[in-house]
């Protein structure tokens, strides 16, 4: 697949050689080692978890630090590790994302320098696996309504609720859970895999994210020791800040996404014949559509890579990340669309990419904050009125 | 030890090649530029090595600019020292003047005991610079190498030969030219990059090797690219729709087989 075809505004020239050596070399390991096999993986409900090894000793984990060895990644490299990978697959990308953003930064900002030393070094090496628990059954974009309670007995903590739409939860070695305490304040807890009281139920029947494990965490009396409480987290802010990593990454690994439908549906509209033997992509509608996809890529790319270099300046604002996270999903959500419309009925079967990815985006279009959530935060920015409750009825 | 691996910095395989300006030259235009896969053979070797025996990995490659950027892609896959002799322009497609300038820089990064380069870069494919520098080195060479085993003062190489294997012994110093089959390259890890952008990069001129290169290239030049042609477009294929009509299809595959391919 040639990618060189879309740079139409020489946007590789943005990127250091660094940090083209690094995406280089991730999209080299995706096509070798991921590619091959995805289509099987999705279609089986199958995590390639022996994958992880290999993500590991590439240092995807956790790229962005440099303590305890970790690379020191750029935010636009880490951004284009993430665009790579979700080239590959939706699910791909969400595991490397979840291990990174919200389960070893957490860890690294408010955690104590036991945790740190206990944890970091094996999330890196994929020893451990990571998840965090925020969303609860009832509490999706409202995460600050969270029923999970912790209740503190002298040294230990008793967890008590559920979290739902978790990823990698089944699969994971430790979860990130954010809990409110008796003041009802948000704290958060590293709980070990098999702690007693701690369950996992995995989401069936998902048609989205086929390749990444999604569950449920249940807690019931689970007691953890304080000294597995994250010492510095107090707040929602906490949680939210841990998802504005995350959402960082997803405004490119989305992009990568739209990329792969892109550049399936260029290579396919101008090899499928119709009308006289000629290619589909002679046909003006047909051109109308990839000028869409190109261009909204395009000013995506321009996006991500200010957003990046803001956020290396240690300059970028949440409101930022959610303009990219909202943007990037939409143009991949739009690009699959018309990926699946130009490829007839073969856009339906996984001989193609397109419908993986169709089903992959409605995922991540809505995860991490919802489209609709990111429009009331840049609402709120820019009116300064907040949307995001309905107007009561005070009578 | 001390290894030495030379490098080519070539167009991508996958690279849709058009002939450019004096129809001699392929146009660089839109080529992605990539470490030759039977250098990375070699680097990968040598890296091999140094992780199991110690000893440090230099990198040699001679090129335009851009072959900074492989050199830098060897660094972050193990590589302790590189150089880069700048030009290329006037030696272009030189087997011999090449290996001249690359047998003058070994000589001055060295001594080495081991040197290895790819059996050839994939650039012209002529398989040539390999011998040559070991010849002006005056050291010994095995090329296209499957296995090595490499002992105290001299080494092992196998080489596979048409029904069988060739197996020979060399004295160190000595130079190996690799071939697909002797290892399993590894990607360069994201914590390699970041560390080989701390590695400065020694870059050379032909003449800080004693070299003339606009002589190699011209007076001293022993071959030239005059012109360079693309294969012929091939003809579609010819689909026979055997649905409807089974038995009609097979008879006229049968007759185009016997009259038109002759193959029966």
């Amino acid at each position: 697949m040639a990618l060189s075809s879309l740079d139409l505004y020489n946007v590789e020239e943005l990127y250091s050689e660094d940090e083209r050596l690094v995406r280089d070399t991730v999209r080299a390991w995706v096509n070798e080692r991921v590619m091959p096999h995805i289509e099987e993986w999705a279609w089986e409900g199958h995590f390639p978890r022996e994958l992880i090894p290999e993500m590991a000793e590439l240092a995807l984990f956790g790229s962005t630090f440099t303590e305890y060895g970790l690379p020191g990644l750029s935010h636009v490299a880490y951004g284009l590790v993430m665009q790579e990978l979700e080239r590959g697959d939706s699910g791909l990308r969400s595991f490397v994302s979840v291990q990174s953003a919200l389960v070893m930064y957490p860890i690294m900002t408010w955690g104590s320098q036991e945790q740190k030393d206990r944890f970091i070094p094996r999330l890196a090496r994929g020893e451990l696996i990571g998840c965090f628990g925020l969303t609860e059954p009832d509490f999706g974009s409202n995460p600050g309504g969270m029923r999970t309670r912790a209740r503190r007995h002298g040294d230990r903590w008793v967890l008590n609720g559920a979290k739902a739409w978790i990823t990698n939860g089944s699969i994971a070695d430790l979860a990130t859970v954010w809990a409110k305490d008796d003041e009802g304040t948000i704290r958060g807890f590293l709980v070990e895999r098999g702690t007693p009281g701690f369950s996992t139920v995995e989401h069936k029947g998902k048609y989205s994210l086929r390749a990444s494990v999604t569950s449920q965490l249940i807690f019931e009396d689970v007691e953890v020791p304080e000294a597995n409480r994250l010492p510095l987290a107090a707040g929602l802010k906490c949680p939210l800040s841990c998802l504005t990593q995350a959402r960082y990454g997803i405004s490119w690994g989305a992009l990568g996404s739209a990329l792969a439908t892109f550049h399936a549906t260029l290579d396919y509209t101008k090899s499928r014949l119709q009308f006289g033997e000629r290619p589909i992509a002679c046909h003006q509608l047909v051109q109308e559509r990839l000028v869409w996809m190109a261009n909204e890529i395009t000013k995506g790319q321009l996006m991500v890579w200010r957003l990046g270099r803001l956020k290396d300046a240690g300059r970028a604002t949440f409101v930022q990340v959610s303009q990219a996270k909202r943007n990037s999903c939409w143009v991949a959500r739009e690009c699959a669309r018309l990926a699946r419309e130009l490829h007839g009925a073969n856009g339906v079967v996984n001989e193609y990419p397109i419908m993986r990815h169709l089903m992959n985006i409605e995922s991540v279009y809505t995860y991490e904050g919802t489209h609709d959530m990111h429009t009331l935060i840049l609402g709120e920015h820019l009116t300064g009125f907040p949307a995001f409750m309905p107007p009561r009825n005070e009578g | 030890m001390k290894y030495c691996v030379l490098v080519a910095y070539v167009p991508d395989t996958a690279s849709i090649i058009k002939i450019g300006g004096a129809g001699n030259r392929i146009d660089e235009g839109g080529i992605k530029w990539i470490i030759s896969p039977y250098d990375e053979f070699a680097l990968e070797e040598a890296i091999r090595l140094k992780e199991a025996r110690g000893g440090e990995v230099t990198v040699i490659t001679y090129g335009p600019d851009r072959g900074s950027t492989g050199l830098r892609e060897c660094l972050a896959r193990g590589a302790d020292r590189a150089v880069h002799v700048m030009g290329g322009e006037a030696t272009f497609g030189d087997a011999f003047a090449i290996a001249r300038v690359l047998a003058a820089a070994v000589q001055k990064a060295g001594p080495f005991d081991l040197i290895l380069c790819g059996i050839k870069g994939v650039g012209s494919d002529q398989s040539l610079v390999g011998a040559m520098v070991a010849e002006l080195l005056d050291v010994p060479h095995v090329s296209g190498v499957v296995k090595l085993e490499v002992g105290e003062g001299s080494l092992t190489a196998q080489r596979d030969v048409e029904g069988g294997t060739e197996v020979f012994t060399a004295p160190l110093p000595c130079l190996v030219a690799a071939h697909k089959g002797l290892n399993e390259p590894r990607y360069p890890s994201l914590k390699g990059i970041m560390a080989a952008k701390k590695i400065p990069i020694e870059t050379w001129k032909p003449a800080d090797l004693g070299l003339d290169e606009a002589a190699l290239g011209g007076a001293e030049a022993t071959s030239r690219w005059l012109k360079l042609e693309l294969p012929a477009a091939k003809a579609g294929g010819t689909i026979l729709n055997g649905e409807e009509d089974p038995a009609g299809a097979a008879r006229e595959l049968a007759r185009l087989l016997r009259h038109e391919a002759k193959a029966i």
